[in-house]
C-alpha cells in the first residue's frame, strides 16, 4: 500500500526489538470478542487510477453550476477564483500543517490569520474578528449564545429575513442549550419591523443583510432599539461580496456580525467545506469564541504571532468555555484571505460593481418575462421573483432544459401557500447576459 | 485591627471589622504562572460565601475567584485591568481584587487562620 | 550603509535586534504594510453606468484594503509557508491529532467539477452522484464501525460531539426521562466537558486508576438515575486500551443511560475492532485524523456520528434517503430528528476525500494501517523508555505517553524539551495534556513512518534526554534558537491583545 513506508521486513525488525510475536499481540487489551478476525466486508484497496476512474464515474453524474446558465444563491454564491489562490492553499506548508500550538514553526499560519482577522474586520466594519468558525450557521448561533452571556437574557428574537438554515440551526442550538427563541416568519416583501418585538427579557435581535429574499435594508434604527431595551444587534452577512459595495453592519451599530464567507476563495463545494465569519466590538473581545490570532514579539524584539486569548476556549476552560469549538475553517479562511488580497480595495470593489450590474440586469429581463414580477426593491445581488403558478415545478423544467434557475422558496417552506410561487434568484459576475437570456426564455416557456 | 484569614480555594481575605478586601494567595499566583486577565464583579453586585465571584486568566490557566466570605462588593481593584500583572507581583498587597462590606462576619470563623493554611500548602508542594 | 541596507543583509540579526533574511528565508511583511493604491492582483472588466437599485445602501467610506499585484500576492503567502512545519515537511507526533499523510488523490478528486462546483440548492435530480457519494461514505463509516445508522453533517469532531449529545439529551426527553449529569473522565480531551455543558449537561469527572484507565469503581458509584450519559475516548487519551469497556458498557447501559464514545483515536482500531461491538450508542469519528482530509493549519474538519438504532431517529437534518427513486435529502421532517446543526448538507469536500482514502485502502489496507499505527507507536516506546519515563507499561495503543519524571533535578521542562525538537527539525509532540499526569508529552507517529525516520527520531529523543540529564539546562531554555522565530511572548499578547493591523494614526499638525 503506497502510503504505508514499512515493510516486512522492517515490521519483524520492530516486534523484536518490541519483545511480542506479532501485531495482534500488541491488541492484547481489546477483548477477544471485539477483535474482529479478518478484513471488513468492503473492497479492497485500489490504485489511484482506479480510484480516479470510479470517483470520476460518479462526478460525472452530477451537473455542475459552471456547465449551464446558473443563477442559484441562498446562501451560496458563485464568483470566479483566481487561479493562484488554490496554487497557494495546496502547497504542502499550508494544506498539511496543524493548529499553530508552536507558534516558532506556525507563522506563516499565523500571520495569514492575523491578516484574515484584519480584513474580517475591514469589510464588516468592526473592532476585531476571530479567525474563522464552521460556517455562518454555526457562528450565528455562537454570535446568540455570546448576547445571552454578555446581557445575560436568554431569548433571541431572528428576524423574517434570516436565512432558514441558519434560523433553524439557532432553534436546535436553543432546544439544548436552554435558551429561547422567538423566530418571525419569512419576510419576503422585505417589510418586517423586527425590531418591534424587543422587550426586555431579550438578547439580541438577529437580522440578516442583505435579507435572505434579497432586500437591503438600513438596520441602524433596528440597532437604536436594540440598545435602548438593553439588547445586541446580531447582523449575518451571507453573501461577502455584498460588503464590497454596501454600507458595513459597523457603520449601522451593530454589535455582532457573523456571516459565510464561502463566496471569496471558495468553491461551491456541494454545502462545505465554509466558513463562518465573526466579528465584534473591542469590548465584547473575551466573550468572543473561536481562535484569536494575536501580534506579540519573540525574545529577540522581532514581531511575531501566536494564539492568544486561550483561557476562553475548550483546551483550558473545559466546561466553562465560551463554546466547545476546536477546529476553525483554517484552509478555508486562506482561500479567502488570499482571494481578498489579490482583489485589494479597487478589486473588490469593482467585484461587488459588476455583481450588482448582473443582478439589475437579470432582474429588468426576468421581470420582462409576461406574468412575473420581481418583488424586491433594493437588492445587492440576490432577489425574489413572483411567478404565476407554483415555482417548485418550474425550476424542475428548467433544470430538464439546462437552466440552473433559481432556488423555489418552497424548498424551505413546503406546505406554505403565500410563498409557494416565489423564485429566489442570483446573479454573479460569473452570468454572462447570453445565460439571462436563456434563463429568461426558459423561464417563459416553462410558466406558459 | 485586621486579621487575614484563607480559603481552601488559595484566596486570602483581610477583615477590618465589617469590612474585608480579597485576593488569591503566593502559591495560587505561581500555580496560575502570568495573570493576563481578571474578570472582577460589579461593585454593588451580592456574593455568597463559596460562590462564584469572578475569574483570573493566565496563559495556560483560567481559575474562578470564589467569595470567601458573603456581602456586598463595596470597591474593586480597577488597576488590574491595565497591571494584571500586580497578581503576581504583589498577590496580597497590590494584587488585591475587590473589597466586601459582610452580611454575616461571623463566616470567618470558618476560614484558615495563617498556620493553618501554611499547612496545607505544605502538603501540596 | 543605511540601516534599512543593513537590516535587508542581515546585519541586523548580528547587530542583535530587528528582523533580517536568512537565505531562503525571508522575512514578511504584512499585506497591509505593502499597499499602494487602487493596485489589484484581479483583472475586472470596467462595471457600466447601469442605474443601481441599492436603495441608498451605498458604502460611502473606503475599506482600507490594500492592493497588491498577483506576483506581490504570490510572494507574499509563498514566504509565509516557508515558515511552517507541516506533514509534508517531517514526522508530526502530535498525540490525539493523527497527523498522517494527506493523499495529493485526495485534492484531485475534491477538485473536479462535477463535486466542487455544485451548488448545494440545486434540484437533486442534478446531483445524483454527490448524494451516492456521501451514501457510499456512510456505507464505509458503518461497516467499519458496526453501527447502524451515521449523521454526516457535523463539520469537524467537536461539532460531531455536539450533535452525539444532542441526539442522546433528545433521546432521553423522548423517554420522559431529564437526566442531569454526564461522566466525563479526567484525561478526556476538553471538547467533551465543553460539549456537555454546550447542551445544558453538569459534568462530573472520573478519575484514571493507576493503570492509566478510567476507574470502574468510581465510575460505577456514580452511576445513576440522573446519569445522562459517559463520554469515553478508547483508545483513552493515555494510549491506552479501555480494556473495561464492555463491563462500562454493561454497567452504563444498566443504569439507563448512554455510551458515547469520543473517535478521535480510532486510527488504532479502524478495520481490527467495531465501537458497535464495545456497546457504544453514539460515535463521532474525525475524517481529518482517521481518513486523512488535511488539518489545513487548523482546519476545515468533519464529524459524521454513527448511531445506535436507539438514537438513528433523532440524527439532524438534513437526512440522505435512497429509494427507488434515486438518492434524495430529506430536509424537512415533522419526526423526532433535532433539526439542523449547520447550514446545508455536510462538508462534502471532505467526504470525496475521505472516500478517496478508504477505497486507496480498501478494508485490508485499513486494517494493515492502523496495525502499523500502532507497531510504530510500541516501537517508539521500546527504544526510548530506558531514557524518558513512559507514564504506563504497554502495550501502546497508537500513541504513547510520557511525563516529565525524566527531567526530574534537570531544571528543564516538557516546554523546554519541547522547544528543543524544534531545532532538531521535529515539530514537538502534543504537551501538557493529558491532564492526568504531570507534564504529558503525547507521541503519536501514525502509520505512514518509515523506520528509518522513527530511528531519527529515536535518536533525537534520547540525545536531548542525556543532555537535560547532563546537566544543561541553558541549551534548552534558549531553544528553539534555529527557527523562524525564537520563543514569543504569550503572556504580553494575552495581556494587551492586538488582534488586528490598523492603520498608523497620522499625528495631528503642530
Amino acid at each position: 500500500m503506497r502510503y504505508l513506508s514499512l515493510t516486512d521486513t522492517n515490521r519483524a525488525e520492530m516486534l523484536a526489538v518490541i519483545g511480542v510475536p506479532s501485531i495482534d499481540a500488541l491488541y492484547r487489551d481489546v477483548p477477544p470478542s471485539a477483535r474482529i478476525a479478518g478484513p471488513v466486508d468492503l473492497p479492497h484497496g485500489q490504485g489511484e487510477l482506479a480510484v480516479e476512474r470510479a470517483l470520476t464515474r460518479l462526478a460525472a453524474r452530477n451537473v455542475p453550476a459552471g456547465s449551464v446558465p446558473s443563477f442559484l444563491g441562498c446562501g451560496a454564491y458563485r464568483h470566479h477564483v483566481p487561479a493562484a489562490v488554490d496554487h497557494l492553499v495546496q502547497r504542502g506548508e499550508f494544506l498539511t500543517s496543524y493548529t499553530p500550538y508552536q507558534p516558532e514553526i506556525a507563522q506563516g499560519t499565523l500571520q495569514a490569520l492575523f491578516e484574515f482577522q484584519t480584513q474580517v474586520a475591514l469589510i464588516t466594519g468592526m473592532d476585531v474578528a476571530n479567525a474563522s468558525m464552521y460556517d455562518g450557521a454555526t457562528a450565528t448561533a455562537e454570535a446568540v449564545m455570546m448576547a445571552n452571556r454578555l446581557t445575560r437574557r436568554r431569548k433571541a428574537i431572528l428576524a423574517g429575513s434570516l436565512h432558514p438554515h441558519y434560523g433553524e440551526t439557532v432553534a436546535t442550538y436553543a432546544r439544548f442549550n436552554g435558551f429561547e427563541v422567538a423566530a418571525q416568519p419569512p419576510d419576503a416583501a422585505g417589510m418586517g419591523d423586527p425590531a418591534a418585538a424587543i422587550d426586555a427579557e431579550t438578547s439580541c435581535l438577529v437580522v440578516q443583510y442583505p435579507g435572505f429574499f434579497g432586500e437591503l435594508r438600513d438596520y441602524s434604527a433596528a440597532a437604536e432599539a436594540c440598545h435602548r431595551g438593553g439588547a445586541l444587534l446580531i447582523v449575518v452577512v451571507t453573501e461577502a461580496v455584498s460588503l464590497g459595495l454596501v454600507k458595513p453592519p459597523g457603520a449601522m451599530g451593530a454589535d455582532i456580525v457573523v456571516g459565510e464567507g464561502q463566496s471569496l476563495g471558495n468553491a461551491l463545494n456541494f454545502g462545505g467545506p465554509y466558513l463562518g465569519l465573526f466579528a465584534t466590538r473591542d469590548r465584547y473581545v473575551r466573550q468572543m469564541p473561536g481562535r484569536l490570532a494575536g501580534e506579540t514579539a519573540d525574545v529577540e524584539g522581532r514581531r511575531g504571532f501566536v494564539l492568544t486569548l486561550s483561557a476562553r476556549e475548550q483546551h483550558i476552560r473545559r466546561e466553562k468555555a465560551t463554546s466547545n469549538i476546536c477546529t476553525n475553517s483554517g484552509l478555508c479562511a486562506l482561500a479567502f484571505a488570499i482571494h481578498l488580497a489579490l482583489l485589494g480595495e479597487a478589486g473588490f470593489s469593482r467585484l461587488a460593481s459588476l455583481n450588482h450590474e448582473a443582478a439589475v440586469r437579470a432582474a429588468e429581463r426576468l421581470a420582462a418575462v409576461s406574468r412575473v414580477s420581481l418583488m424586491t426593491g433594493t437588492f445587492f445581488n440576490e432577489f425574489t421573483l413572483r411567478l404565476p403558478v407554483p415555482a417548485a415545478p418550474v425550476v424542475e423544467v428548467l433544470a430538464r432544459r439546462g437552466v440552473l434557475g433559481g432556488v423555489p422558496a418552497s424548498r424551505f417552506w413546503p406546505g406554505n401557500a403565500e410563498l409557494a410561487p416565489l423564485l429566489i434568484v442570483a446573479a454573479t459576475e460569473t452570468n454572462t447576459e447570453d445565460e439571462m437570456d436563456a434563463f429568461a426564455q426558459a423561464l417563459g416557456e416553462a410558466i406558459r | 485591627m485586621s486579621i487575614v484569614k484563607y480559603t481552601s480555594e488559595h484566596e486570602w481575605v483581610r477583615i477590618d471589622g465589617g469590612e474585608a478586601v480579597v485576593g488569591i494567595t503566593d502559591y495560587a499566583q505561581t500555580q496560575l504562572g502570568d495573570v493576563v486577565y481578571v474578570e472582577l464583579p460589579e461593585r454593588g453586585r451580592t456574593v455568597a460565601m463559596g460562590k462564584e465571584a469572578g475569574t483570573v486568566e493566565s496563559v495556560k490557566a483560567a481559575s474562578e475567584i470564589y467569595a470567601p466570605l458573603s456581602g456586598e462588593v463595596i470597591d474593586i481593584n480597577a488597576s488590574l485591568g491595565d497591571e494584571p500583572a500586580r497578581v503576581n507581583t504583589d498577590p496580597m498587597g497590590e494584587g488585591w481584587f475587590f473589597k466586601l462590606k459582610l452580611s454575616n462576619p461571623a463566616e470567618a470563623d470558618g476560614l484558615l487562620d495563617e498556620a493553618a493554611y501554611q499547612k496545607l500548602v505544605a502538603g501540596l508542594t | 550603509m543605511s540601516d534599512w541596507s543593513k537590516a535587508l543583509s542581515g546585519f541586523a540579526r548580528e547587530a542583535g535586534g530587528g528582523a533580517g533574511n536568512r537565505g531562503l528565508e525571508i522575512e514578511e511583511h504584512l499585506l497591509f504594510e505593502q499597499d499602494e493604491p487602487g493596485r489589484t492582483g484581479v483583472d475586472l472588466p470596467e462595471p457600466s453606468s447601469v442605474p443601481d437599485r441599492l436603495g441608498g445602501m451605498r458604502r460611502e467610506s473606503a475599506i482600507g484594503l490594500p492592493g497588491l499585484s498577483e506576483p506581490q500576492v504570490v510572494r507574499h503567502f509563498t514566504r509565509l509557508s516557508h515558515k511552517n512545519y507541516a506533514i509534508d515537511t517531517g514526522l508530526y507526533p502530535l498525540g490525539s491529532c493523527t497527523m498522517k499523510h494527506n493523499p495529493r488523490l485526495n485534492e484531485k478528486v475534491a477538485r473536479l467539477p462535477g463535486f466542487a462546483d455544485l451548488h448545494p440548492m440545486q434540484p437533486m435530480a442534478t446531483v445524483q452522484g454527490a448524494l451516492e457519494l456521501i451514501d457510499t461514505l456512510a456505507h464505509w463509516l458503518k461497516t467499519l464501525t458496526g453501527m447502524p445508522a451515521v449523521a454526516m453533517t457535523p463539520a469537524a469532531g467537536a461539532h460531531g460531539e455536539l450533535c452525539g449529545m444532542m441526539c442522546i439529551k433528545a433521546a432521553l426527553e423522548a423517554r420522559g426521562e431529564p437526566r442531569r449529569r454526564v461522566l466525563v473522565p479526567e484525561s478526556a480531551h476538553g471538547t467533551n466537558p465543553a460539549t456537555a455543558a454546550t447542551c445544558g449537561y453538569e459534568v462530573d469527572p472520573i478519575p484514571a486508576n493507576a493503570r492509566g484507565r478510567v476507574d470502574l469503581g468510581v465510575l460505577k458509584q456514580k452511576l445513576g438515575p440522573d446519569v445522562a450519559a459517559i463520554m469515553l475516548t478508547n483508545p483513552n487519551t493515555c494510549g491506552l486500551f479501555e480494556d473495561e469497556t464492555l463491563a462500562i458498557a454493561d454497567a452504563v447501559h444498566a443504569a439507563g443511560a448512554y455510551f458515547y464514545l469520543d473517535g478521535a483515536n480510532f486510527n488504532a482500531l479502524v478495520g481490527r475492532v467495531r465501537p458497535g461491538d464495545l456497546g457504544v450508542d453514539c460515535m463521532h469519528i474525525n475524517l481529518h485524523k482517521t481518513f486523512s482530509t488535511p488539518h489545513g493549519g487548523g482546519g476545515p474538519g468533519s464529524g459524521p456520528v454513527v448511531l445506535a438504532e436507539t438514537l438513528a431517529r433523532f440524527a439532524p437534518l438534513p437526512w440522505l434517503v435512497h429509494d427507488a427513486d434515486g438518492f434524495r435529502l430529506v430536509e424537512q421532517n415533522p419526526g423526532e430528528a433535532i433539526g439542523r446543526i449547520k447550514g446545508f448538507h455536510g462538508q462534502m469536500g471532505m467526504f470525496v476525500r475521505a472516500l478517496a482514502f478508504m477505497m486507496s485502502h480498501g478494508a485490508d489496507g485499513l486494517r494493515r494501517a492502523a496495525g502499523d499505527a500502532v507497531l510504530n507507536a510500541n516501537y517508539v516506546l521500546a527504544r526510548v523508555a530506558d531514557v524518558m519515563t513512559a507514564s504506563y507499561p504497554g502495550p501502546a495503543m497508537h500513541e504513547v505517553l510520557f511525563d516529565d519524571r525524566f527531567l526530574e533535578g534537570t531544571h528543564v521542562t516538557t516546554l523546554d524539551f519541547a522547544k528543543a525538537m524544534i531545532d532538531a527539525g521535529f515539530h514537538p509532540m502534543t504537551m501538557y495534556f493529558p491532564l492526568v499526569v504531570h507534564g504529558a508529552l503525547l507521541v503519536e507517529p501514525t502509520e505512514n513512518e518509515s523506520k528509518a525516520g522513527l530511528d531519527h527520531f529515536i535518536a533525537v529523543l534520547r540525545g536531548l534526554a542525556e543532555r537535560a540529564r547532563a546537566g544543561d539546562a541553558d541549551y534548552f531554555h534558549a531553544a528553539p534558537q534555529l527557527a523562524p522565530r525564537r520563543r514569543l511572548d504569550e503572556t504580553n499578547a494575552a495581556r494587551k491583545p492586538v488582534l488586528r493591523w490598523r492603520p498608523p494614526t497620522k499625528v495631528a499638525a503642530e
